[in-house]
């Protein structure tokens, strides 16, 4: 029983999502095997072959796969994966693109965002915006998952020495093409992996004033994040929203900032380890789930916090 | 053009669910419902595109139970031509969904088939994704902008680091995200005229397709309750509990 595992990467770096989706796969047991699917991912492959506990990276490198087309890459690892008992990616915007599509091809019902791993066929998943967890068992011969990053903690990123291959396999199904991407540019740690995030909401009133959560995500080292609220006001780009249909995250603390805390936004940070909620409004449901809360205006206590750190 | 759209009958946002206490699924008996905030936003994209004189005939359709014809009279009074009810009793899987629109695609023959990228109950995220593998047709994922042009959607995606455009050839599938549109409210003459609007009941019998899936639940239970936390009195006392007490910083 092997298990292949779909490697994220950017601009020739391995992402650190794929870490915690080969941890996923080493709870499941068996050969795991990453697949690198892209344009010139030499490096990619290199990262993926030291990673702890890979014992083989697959190289598709081909231009079709670049931006990961999932109408190109599908077809691609459904090809490769009838040797497997398990196809798992990491549940980012491009596992949740792509793994469906291969789902379906492969006639299986694929199982969304898992948390745990109870038995090699039997997971744990969120429901309702995380208010229920299902624990789903699947009888496909090919299981075909994606992992919910923050359930699992990643694997070390050296130590291992995995053989490279390269796969010939080119599909080109010439139905997409890449036109363009504006990336949002940021010194401050990824989102989604970072330690300690504070976030705004509403209550920021506008998007200059985020800037007292930018000196004081500086001074923790910490990644800023949003409400939808704060999204929709365009105070913020989306890519910064944490929830249900935002981001996804679990940091070491998580400082809510002007956040009302509806479940929707509780859905993408209730796992957090430590949640401090700063508010005015001492009803609002986020000092419910908050480990420490300060009802204050923001605006007079995020600088004196900072200010203490 | 025609433009088929998918909507699901969920419950309403707002609502916390409860876990019933035999673990057999989560209480859905006298809870309010509504139709999917997703496809709310994709009803009103398909409605825009015909405003524009790009899209000739919006179809509605919902794969669920009898009580869905509700969302699909919602959809029409906001502007959708004329609804399809496939019928089915129990909670099917999005591979059994996107095999049931499979087949209404088939039947209808539409240009563009719009649905939400996600449904706020079982959070899958697989629904257009899978039907794009059954057709065969370009999927743009996590929708922000669509743009038609001739035989091609220039589709703006929301993407991890920021956005993408992707061109895709049509026919395709498109999913919504939150920021495609402000959805419209259904007005009482639009709600009156939307129930005379035709709208027809199939089952997966009809249409020859199974329902049979590769997974089942096992149990649903709560969440880990979180520990019911302090309210601190000034910065300070707060800076100083993070420090000394949970040592995060």
């Amino acid at each position: 029983m092997a298990i292949l595992v779909i490697a994220e990467h950017e601009n020739g770096a391995l992402a650190g999502a794929t870490l915690n989706t080969v941890a996923a796969a080493q709870k499941i047991g068996g050969d795991i095997h990453v697949l690198v699917a892209g344009q010139s991912v030499d490096s990619v492959a290199e990262a993926a072959a030291k990673v702890a506990g890979v014992a083989k990276v697959l190289k598709a490198d081909n231009a079709a796969y670049a931006h990961l087309l999932p109408e190109n890459v599908a077809p691609l690892v459904v090809e490769l994966a009838s040797g497997y008992s398990h196809v798992l990616a990491p549940a980012t915007t491009n596992g949740k693109n792509y793994l469906p599509r291969v789902a379906a091809l492969l006639d299986v019902d694929q199982i969304s965002e898992i948390i745990a791993v109870e038995a090699p066929d039997t997971f744990k998943r969120p429901i309702y915006a995380g208010n229920a967890i299902a624990t789903v068992k699947s009888n496909a011969a090919v299981k075909v998952i994606s992992v919910r990053t923050t359930g699992f903690d990643p694997v070390a990123a050296e130590g291992g020495s995995a053989t490279v291959e390269a796969v010939a396999a080119a599909h080109d199904a010439g139905l997409s093409s890449f036109v363009g991407e504006e990336l949002a540019k940021s010194d401050r740690p990824e989102l989604a992996g970072a330690k300690i995030v504070v976030s705004g909401g509403r209550g920021m009133q506008n998007g200059d004033n985020f800037k007292h959560l930018y000196a004081l995500a500086d001074k923790l080292g910490a990644a800023v994040g949003a409400s939808r609220a704060a999204v929709d006001a365009g105070f913020v780009p989306n890519d910064m929203q944490v929830g249900q249909t935002g981001k996804i995250v679990a940091p070491q603390l998580y400082i809510a900032v002007g956040i009302s805390g509806a479940i929707q936004h509780l859905a993408g940070m209730k796992d957090s380890k430590v949640i401090v909620a700063i508010n005015k409004d001492e009803e609002a449901p986020i000092f419910q789930v908050a480990d420490y809360g300060l009802v204050a205006d923001l605006f007079e206590a995020v600088p004196e916090l900072e200010k203490l750190v | 053009m025609k433009v088929l759209v998918a909507v699901k009958r969920v419950v309403d946002y707002n609502v916390k669910v409860r876990v019933k206490a035999d673990n057999s699924g989560v209480d859905l008996a006298n809870v309010k419902m509504s139709m999917n905030p997703f496809c709310e936003i994709a009803v009103e994209e398909a409605v825009r595109l015909k405003e524009k004189g790009l899209a000739s005939e919006v179809i509605a359709v919902s794969v669920g139970p009898t009580a869905a014809q509700e969302q699909l009279r919602t959809a029409l009074a906001l502007g959708a031509d004329r609804a399809i009810l496939v019928e089915c009793g129990e909670d099917l899987s999005s591979l059994a969904i996107a095999k049931a629109l499979k087949a209404v695609v088939d039947k209808e023959q539409p240009q563009l088939v719009i649905l939400g990228k996600q449904a706020i109950d079982s959070d899958n995220n697989q629904t257009g994704q899978m039907l794009a593998a059954l057709t065969g047709y370009a999927q743009g994922t996590f929708a922000s902008k669509v743009e038609l042009a001739g035989d091609t959607a220039n589709v703006t995606r929301e993407i991890d680091g920021g956005l993408q455009t992707v061109a895709l050839k049509l026919p395709a599938i498109v999913t919504t995200d939150l920021r495609l549109n402000e959805p419209r409210y259904a007005t009482l003459p639009n709600i009156m005229k939307a129930k005379k609007k035709p709208l027809e009941v199939l089952t997966p019998a009809d249409l020859g397709v199974s329902t049979a899936s590769t997974y089942s639940t096992v149990k649903v239970e709560a969440p880990a309750a979180r520990s019911a936390g302090v309210k601190v009195a000034s910065v300070a006392e707060l800076v100083d509990k993070l420090k000394n007490e949970a040592k995060v910083i």
